[in-house]
């Protein structure tokens, strides 16, 4: 049952001014658990700056946001790590290590958890099975497609099985065929638990879909 | 974990090796620079203490002074704490000796008249007395009592050597100094331009869950990898200069038993443990402000 007490995230009145300009205007919304959530609304309507309020990429200017209990006003920076190994973040632009194999950049939220050298091996050949990276598993992001790196993304965002994954206009930089790749590997792991927050202007993607759509403009919630 | 860290640090200086080469270049010359005025502190101090040890103080008497008077300052002196021997040198006996030390300019005495030099004692002073301050205090004393004209200890020119070795004392450690400041700052340099060229990468790292820690543990372990290789070859550098001086100038550079020597086990790993220690400041320095920013 969805309740106020139930929500995974809750942004209450969260407004963002950048200077004087105001990018958010007094936001207050709840995402549940094992949601899937489309952010949608044109270009400069706040949504990639919401995503960014959540994943404390952006401080906010006024408001309180509580990602699984916790006060995001109260994490140090020194401590925002605490709740980033809660999320998993997926970029347009992918943001790949350029100098590391795809393997490496998957590895990586692994090692920084301080896992072992085993269990990062077997836990990121299973992911990169399911996103259909592991033959190029040793290759660099510069030698892949668009597509394919933003299927590395979604394995590094997943790896370290994220209770919420945000999805920054994901598909924005790609094609029809590769954006259904990475929407249908969202939705599997949706289907495995996680909670999705997607920020998209495709109408095309969220044309049929059966869940929730929250419209931005502006800076403010469309009901 | 810390293997991890190790790799990383290693594939750093591998990727950057101009950079990291000059570094080390660098960092040797001032440990170099160092370490050469270290080892000459070493030596020369080796050499005033063996002089030190040899210091006899002689006490040149009153030509008026008689026998009683010399039995009674004998007397008086033996009394005078850290003063281990006392020994009478007649005139006759002192100038017995010069005309010996000086056997190939025996013309010089041929036209002597009188003896013209004073009785004396030499004095031997115990082990414990030996610091030029207490043997100064201690001549002040014996030069009080009666019958004494003079108090010779070689104070003149110990007290010249002391002065030159002092000055180069203050200009190592002033250079020394300097040279780990510019240590610290190239280390600092470093380490900052390597963040900057993997600030991108640092920002990826951070958001995917890295903490602090992960993400400066191999900076820091560059740094002290880069000291620590800067530090050894500055004082390969040093032991291979060192050994070709004394076998081109091993008969000049000998002052009678003492033997020139080179920095022990201890002292070259307080060099490099230092330089490390700085090369450690120098990340802590660079990752302070950035990971601020």
């Amino acid at each position: 049952m969805k309740t106020a007490d139930t929500a995974l995230i809750r942004i209450f009145n969260v407004s963002k001014h950048y200077g004087s300009k105001p990018a958010l205007n007094h936001i207050t919304l709840d995402v549940f658990k094992n949601e899937f959530v489309f952010f949608t609304g044109p270009s400069g309507a706040g949504k990639s700056t919401l995503l960014k309020l959540l994943y404390l990429g952006e401080s906010i200017t006024e408001g309180q946001v509580l990602i699984d209990g916790m006060n995001l006003a109260r994490i140090s920076k020194s401590r925002a790590h605490v709740l980033r190994r809660k999320l998993g973040i997926i970029f347009q632009d992918y943001k790949l290590i350029p100098g590391k194999t795809v393997f490496q950049n998957v590895a990586l939220v692994l090692e920084a958890r301080g896992l072992s050298q085993r269990f990062i091996q077997k836990k990121v050949h299973s992911v990169l099975r399911t996103v259909g990276m592991e033959d190029r598993q040793r290759a660099f992001p510069l030698g892949l497609s668009g597509g394919e790196q933003q299927k590395v993304a979604v394995a590094r965002a997943v790896v370290g099985e994220p209770k919420i994954i945000l999805a920054d206009e994901p598909t924005g930089s790609l094609d029809a065929e590769a954006s259904e790749n990475i929407f249908e590997l969202l939705t599997t792991f949706h289907n495995r638990g996680a909670t999705v927050l997607f920020a998209t202007h495709d109408t095309e993607l969220i044309r049929n879909t059966k869940h929730r759509i929250i419209y931005l403009k502006q800076g403010h919630l469309q009901v | 974990m810390i293997t991890l860290f190790f790799k990383k640090a290693l594939q750093d200086i591998l990727s950057n090796r101009f950079l990291n080469t000059v570094t080390i270049v660098t960092i040797g010359l001032s440990i170099l620079i160092v370490s050469s005025f270290a080892l000459f502190f070493i030596n020369t101090n080796a050499l005033l203490n063996s002089w030190k040890k040899g210091i006899r103080v002689l006490v040149y008497l009153e030509p008026q002074a008689t026998e009683a008077n010399r039995l009674d300052l004998r007397y008086q002196i033996q009394q005078i704490e850290n003063v281990q021997e006392i020994h009478f040198i007649s005139k006759e006996t002192a100038l017995k000796r010069l005309k010996d030390q000086m056997r190939h300019h025996s013309s010089l005495f041929e036209n002597l008249k009188r003896n013209p030099l004073p009785d004396a004692f030499e004095i031997r002073i115990t082990d414990a007395s030996r610091e030029l301050e207490k043997v100064a205090a201690l001549a002040e004393k014996i030069k009080s009592l009666p019958q004494v004209e003079e108090v010779e200890y070689g104070q003149h020119w110990i007290a010249k050597f002391s002065y030159i070795i002092n000055m180069f004392k203050f200009v190592g450690y002033a250079m020394g100094g300097l040279f780990l400041i510019a240590t610290l700052f190239i280390i600092a340099n470093t380490i900052r331009l390597v963040l900057y060229s993997r600030k991108e990468e640092i920002e990826i790292m951070r958001l995917v869950g890295s903490n602090n820690s992960f993400i400066k543990a191999p900076f820091y372990i560059e740094g002290l990898i880069l000291s620590a290789l800067g530090s050894i070859a500055g004082l390969a550098t040093l032991f291979a200069a060192y050994h070709f001086v004394l076998s081109k100038f091993h008969a000049s550079l000998s002052i009678g038993f003492l033997e020139i020597k080179f920095l022990s086990i201890g002292q070259f790993f307080l060099f490099v443990g230092g330089s490390m220690l700085v090369g450690w400041l120098g990340c802590y320095l660079s990752l302070k402000q950035f990971l601020k920013n």
